[in-house]
């Protein structure tokens, strides 16, 4: 079974050399940590900047320069910073070659939901809702189960959606999916887990041909 | 040379009054109009409806406008990070719209542009888009979206000239030019305001056109709200 750090670690292998990458918060921000050796790729922050670098150093802190989470951050040689609609021209325009985000539950149709929980405090999509309608390679990340142990792999959400039958692939702690016209086919198992494993966690058709993987990491 | 300069924020503000429709530039706590916010508290205008993508924190940014009830309705993008505006959420005595932050965006550059309305992907088959036309083109699906109408814009620049041109800096750049010219009157705070002819033509992010007021900000405080740093060596 993968931690965040190992699903992140999955999620980089997937990069490629001169890809534009947008990362969500949470599990997606630690993928910037695993990218793989002998490639370049720059990560967009919607709220303005193309190029983005590590923390600052203690002391080097710029409050007018921020990431998406509203951390603060450097830039790397040829970042530059724009204006929000342009951020997301490049977005809806299909500048950017991959988004990876977090999900609360995606269905076998690639609908995901990843923003309200109606009854609780609702912060609002930010810029999720048009990353996953434009994105055409978009990745999640997530645990395959909720704290409940109920699958987020469903046949249909429940949730409000953030968007209709955009997600292409899926890493959780157990394995590495990609939605298909048929469900989620099962491409790789996590370190140590089994079919049957992943077959009990997924509410929605999983689809299982031949012999499924383990993932190689390092 | 047409000047814009007014001579403080009180002056930059003549004109606000109960109930209007006000944009405000900035992402989270970064590039907003700390200056303008500050005076519209101490102005005791209510009943307004604010565009920002987000609502600041309890004691900062558009956060001082909620504590005061000032604010009818919050038209944003993401609004965390702030109680008061949770608990008058709840209680119902504050409206609140969410929608994409891209069209958030883009919605102010429609107003700035003269285009009415937009087709957007983003929404599609989710409740974004319940009761808006929606539209396929090349085999997608598109939810229309409105132009904002405003009655002031509050936006923040890195450097001014009394022509109104603006230059940003960093991410405090934002939603800031995207509201220039998107409102009746756009007024532009800026921490250095210099003379016309000082800033290079070249490097001009927003052209005086689009800023109806500019005015010099006292002071900022630039407050930092994820203070993240690594460790040297």
């Amino acid at each position: 079974m993968l931690d965040k750090n190992g699903i992140a670690k999955r999620i980089a292998k997937e990069l490629q050399d001169g890809y534009f990458v947008n990362l969500g918060i949470g599990i997606p921000t630690l993928v910037a940590n695993y990218i793989p050796q002998g490639i370049e790729v720059e990560f967009q922050s919607e709220n303005g900047v193309l190029g983005m670098g590590p923390f600052p150093f203690e002391g080097e802190e710029d409050a007018d320069i921020i990431n998406a989470g509203k951390q603060t951050i450097t830039t790397m040689p040829g970042a530059s910073f724009f204006d929000s609609a342009t951020s997301f021209s490049m977005i809806r325009g299909k500048h950017v070659d991959l988004t990876i985000l977090g999900a609360m539950e995606v269905s076998e149709e690639g609908d995901i939901a990843n923003w309200k929980i109606p009854g609780k405090m609702v912060k609002g999509m930010g810029g999720a809702m048009d990353l996953v309608a434009s994105a055409e390679n978009i990745i999640v990340a997530m645990m395959h189960t909720n704290k409940a142990g109920a699958s987020k792999l469903l046949k249909k959400c429940s949730l409000p959606l953030t968007g209709v039958g955009c997600v292409k692939k899926i890493v959780t702690n157990l394995a590495f999916l990609e939605v298909t016209d048929s469900g989620f086919k099962l491409l790789e198992r996590a370190p140590g887990v089994s079919v049957e494993d992943i077959k009990n966690a997924t509410e929605g058709n999983l689809i299982v041909e031949g012999d499924v993987p383990e993932m190689i990491l390092d | 040379m047409i000047r814009k300069t007014v001579s403080n924020v009180t002056e930059a503000l003549v004109g606000i009054k109960d109930d209007m429709t006000f944009m405000l530039g900035g992402f989270g706590l970064c590039g907003i109009p700390e200056n303008s916010i500050k005076e519209l508290v101490k102005s005791d205008i209510k009943g307004l409806t604010c565009i920002s993508n987000n609502a600041g924190v309890d004691d900062f940014g558009l956060g001082l406008l909620l504590q005061k009830k000032q604010i009818k309705k919050m038209i944003s993008s993401y609004v965390g990070e702030n109680e008061e505006f949770e608990r008058q959420m709840l209680s119902g005595e504050l409206d609140v719209e969410l929608i994409p932050q891209g069209t958030l965006a883009e919605r102010c550059r429609a107003a700035q542009g003269g285009f009415p309305a937009f087709y957007t992907p983003a929404g599609y088959g989710t409740e974004v888009a319940e009761g808006k036309e929606t539209r396929e083109f090349n085999g997608k699906m598109y939810v229309l979206e409105n132009a904002f109408e405003a009655d002031f814009a509050f936006v923040k620049a890195w450097k001014g000239d009394e022509a109104g041109n603006l230059i940003f800096k960093g991410t405090a750049r934002n939603f800031n030019p995207c509201m220039c010219g998107a409102a009746k009157i756009t007024i532009a705070e800026v921490e250095e305001l210099v003379p016309a002819g000082t800033l290079d033509p070249d490097q001009i992010h927003i052209p005086g056109i689009f800023v109806q007021r500019i005015f010099q900000g006292n002071q900022y405080e630039k407050r930092i709200e994820q203070r993240t740093v690594r460790k040297r060596g």
